[in-house]
This record gives C-alpha cells, sequence and structure tokens, in this order.
C-alpha cells in the first residue's frame, strides 16, 4: 500500500461518504408519493439479478477475468447445501472448509 | 412503533442473526487484509462502523492494497455500492417522513435486510428491515475488532477459505428470493448479464447492469399488483 495513515483517513472519509449518498439519493429524491404498479413490478423483481450477479461475480470473476478456483469449488457446495435447506452457517462452514481443504491438498 | 411494527422488527432481529454470525467472520477477514494492508487497526474498525457496506470495503481495500490510489478505491465501491442505488429507488415510496427522515431510514440498507423486507406487491416492511440490520450491524462491528486485533495470528484468510463465505452468504438470500414469480428467469438474465460484461468493464458495474434484467417485471405476467395480505 503506498497511502499514509492520513491519506488512509481521507479514503475512510470518502468512503463513508459516498456510502450514504448512494444509500441516501433513492429515499430522499423518490420517496413520499405513489409509484406507479409497472415501476413496482420492475422494483419486485430487482433484487434476484442482483444478487445473483453478485455471486457469480465474485466465485468466477478475477478483476475482468473469468476463471474457477478452490472457493469456486466450495461455495458450490455450501450452494446445493443451501438448496437442501441446510442452514447458512453450517453451509457457510462447509464451503470455507472444502475451499480451505482444496487449496491445502491439491 | 405499533404492535404490528414492533412484531415486524422483533422478527427481522431473528431473521438477521444467522446472517450475522456469517457476517462476523466475513468482516474479520476484512480487519485482517485491512490492518495487514497498513491501516491501523482504528482505521479498519473505523470503516466497519462507519461504511459497513461488504462488497465496497473489500473492492476498495483490493486496490489501495494492490498499490492504487483514493480515486480508484472511492470509484470501485461506489461501483459495488451502486446497487443500494436501486434498492433505495425501490424502497423510497414505503418509507414515511421528510427527506431528511426518509435518507437517514435509507441508511439501514443491506442486501439481506432489504431483499427479506420487499413484499410481493412491490412495497417494504421497513420495521422488518431495520430489525435485520440491527444483528448484522453488531457482528460486523464485532469481526472486524477481532480481526484487526488479531491479524498478526491469523495470516493469510484466503488460506482458510474465508474468502468462499461472502458468496454463500448472497446465496442464502437469493434462495428466498427464488420463490417469487418471475425471479428465476430474472436471476438467470441477470447472470447472463454480468458474466458478458466481466471482461469488457471494471468490476461492479456488471452487478449494476444486471439488474436491468429486473425490467422483465414491465412483461412479464404475474399477482404483483395485487397488495400482499
Amino acid at each position: 500500500m503506498n497511502l499514509s495513515t492520513s491519506e488512509v483517513w481521507l479514503l475512510i472519509g470518502g468512503l463513508v461518504l459516498t456510502t450514504a449518498l448512494v444509500k441516501g439519493v433513492g429515499p430522499v429524491f423518490v420517496g413520499g408519493r405513489e409509484l406507479p404498479a409497472p415501476f413496482l413490478r420492475v422494483v419486485a423483481l430487482a433484487a434476484p439479478p442482483l444478487l445473483a450477479a453478485l455471486v457469480v461475480t465474485s466465485v468466477l470473476a478475477d478483476g475482468r477475468h473469468l476463471g474457477v478456483g478452490a472457493d469456486t469449488v466450495g461455495v458450490a457446495v455450501g450452494g446445493v447445501l443451501l438448496v437442501c435447506r441446510v442452514p447458512l452457517v453450517v453451509a457457510g462452514a462447509a464451503a470455507v472448509l472444502v475451499t480451505a481443504a482444496l487449496r491445502a491438498f491439491v | 412503533m405499533t404492535p404490528d411494527d414492533r412484531a415486524s422488527f422483533q422478527r427481522g432481529i431473528r431473521l438477521g442473526v444467522p446472517f450475522g454470525a456469517v457476517g462476523f467472520v466475513i468482516s474479520l477477514s476484512y480487519g485482517v487484509l485491512a490492518t495487514e494492508a497498513g491501516f491501523t487497526p482504528v482505521q479498519a474498525i473505523a470503516v466497519a462502523a462507519f461504511v459497513f457496506a461488504g462488497s465496497a470495503q473489500f473492492a476498495s481495500l483490493s486496490i489501495v492494497a494492490t498499490g492504487g490510489a483514493i480515486p480508484a478505491a472511492l470509484a470501485a465501491a461506489t461501483l459495488m455500492n451502486s446497487r443500494f442505488l436501486a434498492m433505495g429507488i425501490a424502497l423510497a415510496p414505503s418509507l414515511p417522513g421528510g427527506r431528511a427522515q426518509r435518507g437517514a431510514q435509507g441508511q439501514a440498507i443491506v442486501d439481506s435486510s432489504w431483499a427479506l423486507a420487499s413484499r410481493d406487491d412491490g412495497t417494504f416492511n421497513r420495521w422488518q428491515m431495520f430489525g435485520t440490520t440491527v444483528p448484522q450491524y453488531v457482528a460486523w462491528l464485532a469481526g472486524t475488532v477481532v480481526g484487526a486485533f488479531t491479524g498478526d495470528l491469523i495470516g493469510d484468510p484466503e488460506r482458510f477459505g474465508l474468502d468462499a463465505l461472502f458468496p454463500v452468504f448472497f446465496l442464502s438470500i437469493l434462495l428466498a428470493e427464488l420463490k417469487r414469480p418471475g425471479a428465476r428467469l430474472t436471476a438467470v438474465v441477470g447472470v447472463v448479464i454480468a458474466l458478458a460484461l466481466v471482461p469488457l468493464t471494471p468490476p461492479g458495474i456488471p452487478i449494476l447492469a444486471a439488474s436491468t434484467a429486473a425490467l422483465l417485471g414491465l412483461v412479464l405476467p404475474g399477482p404483483t399488483t395485487e397488495p400482499a395480505p
């Protein structure tokens, strides 16, 4: 890292400000009025593609490259367990163990 | 707070506990990686306390840790956070009060809380959302405190496979969401958009662009116009 301690504080201040802005803009400017039904239908479907994209990019993307690694296998195992209604904490632990084992032994 | 609100808040807290448990370990690894990169423990903890946005924290950290500059780190964090813009717009009509009050309530948005509080009719149960955020905030802060002060003992969190937790965390929220009519199709379209854009755009953009798959709501038939019971 090339940043000094005071530059890190500058970065942190920037992160706090931008995150609060991004979270606040919608409620501040869009709120307080009834929105049309088509808008609400779109909104009701917004989470699945966002979450699915977050999952596949964190598992398969490294910068601008796509590829698989030990974590891909671990997350797949965790995913299968979740589909089988295993609790999140257990599925997460399994994903971590599989990933660590693959990194250690393969 | 009405009795209904109180019940929603308490249900939210219960829903948030497992996410908090997993979030604890994720934020612990943030504390380790941040101090390893050169943050002081207090700085790592300040990020967890006042930014409280996992994907943006990791994106900005990975940039400065590899020698990147502040503007690049902030840009990456904002791109990762940009999904909160879509979430905030969606949530806005369900928030009462004036602008300042609504803006403050919007700060409670985190992925799991927002997704679980979303109803089929496009409105949100805000008290449940606040409740789900509470245990996650506490655990997130505690995890970073532990990680920031024990980083020397732990070493590289990737060695322990801790990087696999983050996707599993989001996968569990996604699976709960897929029960919604039309959700599977939009999820698949979102994945295709995201993967197609990964080689072409900076990280974060593929995720934001994937949200356009929700526009399928304009053409898909569905019961989503009826208010939920």
